[in-house]
């Protein structure tokens, strides 16, 4: 594959965010000029539409820039391996010719070519970091039940009538969680709330990061619909928690 | 012989579920009561974020100019995280 040994062949630039501060550009039209260097858009699609010397220049170029973007949008991570952002920019380089067709030009190449990559990195850490964790462990699902739910909010702050809102609201809540939702929305829910990563959560049910939202979008709509049925106007609801 | 069977009893059975935390209840409910049916989903967002971030590096009001997506970032963690290194990255190298 052209590609992989070009980008084998990348030097090794940049691990890390340098610690000192770059000079900053006048205005932001200008740093991002900056940034996406001296291609046009156009340019940059055409030279690595076609194989030659030119696109080898030019995915030298990306990978190196990815790889110093990787470093910054990654520096508070404390689980990266050291080849990480060599890896995750050489991933993402591919995913970006390989996509290439779909670039609609609606931004910058580069700042189109940073979301490939960070969503490549982003995935990849999240993979490592839940990797031993199972969804059975985070959810209730032997019981299929919504003891999460507390019975009420212990807060002294709260007058007495605020406290029975609450109460009441969190009474529905646990019934519609366990009688409105079907399992695999009262698993999900729990997961995330636990703190899964959607992604994460998607792939331990076979599904996906988009199906999942779209799942878990219409467990939000079920409880809300629940809750609006027991007389309870979205007002009285976000008051009762301060919201 | 009596007390480890009692321990190994008691070792077996199901902990009580740990609650939500004050914190991610609220979050629960105001996601619940702020739900509409016209939200847009992760791969939906993911296609506007490259615009929705540079309108926000040009120092533009972007959740005014994108509210769905801005919506969005506001409902998924996941898109948020990758919003927030994406920005990130690009401001460090701009």
């Amino acid at each position: 594959m052209a590609e992989r040994s070009t980008l084998n062949g990348a030097p090794n630039t940049q691990n890390r965010a340098p610690s000192t501060p770059q000079e900053a550009p006048g205005t932001p039209q200008e740093a991002l000029d900056t940034l996406h260097g001296a291609r046009s858009n156009e340019e940059w699609v055409t030279v690595l539409s076609q194989p030659g010397l030119r696109r080898d220049a030019a995915l030298e170029d990306l990978h190196t820039l990815l790889v110093r973007g990787l470093g910054y949008a990654l520096s508070d991570r404390s689980n990266l391996r050291e080849s990480d952002l060599e890896d995750f920019a050489q991933d993402a380089v591919l995913k970006i010719l390989n996509g290439l067709h779909t670039f609609r030009g609606e931004s910058r190449f580069t700042t189109w070519a940073h979301k490939i990559a960070v969503r490549v990195a982003l995935t990849e850490l999240r993979r490592r970091r839940w990797q031993d964790v199972s969804l059975d462990e985070l959810t209730e699902s032997r019981n299929g039940g919504a003891e999460f739910i507390p019975d009420f909010l212990a807060d002294p702050a709260l007058g007495p009538e605020q406290q029975a809102m609450q109460q009441v609201i969190l009474t529905t809540l646990r019934r519609l969680i366990r009688d409105a939702l079907t399992d695999k929305q009262r698993q999900a829910l729990q997961a995330i709330l636990q703190g899964m990563p959607l992604e994460e959560v998607a792939r331990r049910m076979g599904s996906n990061r988009n199906a999942l939202y779209k799942l878990l979008h219409d467990a939000r709509r079920r409880l809300q619909q629940g809750i609006l049925a027991e007389g309870l106007s979205p007002q009285d609801v976000l008051s009762a928690f301060e919201l | 012989m009596l007390k480890k069977i009692v321990r190994a009893l008691l070792s077996t059975r199901p902990a009580d579920s740990p609650k939500l935390d004050p914190h991610k209840l609220k979050e629960l409910v105001r996601g619940i009561m702020t739900t509409y049916p016209d939200e847009i989903d992760c791969d939906e967002c993911y296609e506007q974020l490259d615009r929705f971030v540079e309108l926000t590096l040009a120092g533009k009001s972007a959740a005014e100019a994108m509210p769905l997506v801005q919506d969005h970032l506001d409902r998924c963690g996941n898109c948020c995280e990758e919003f927030e290194a994406l920005l990130s990255a690009l401001r460090a190298l701009a």
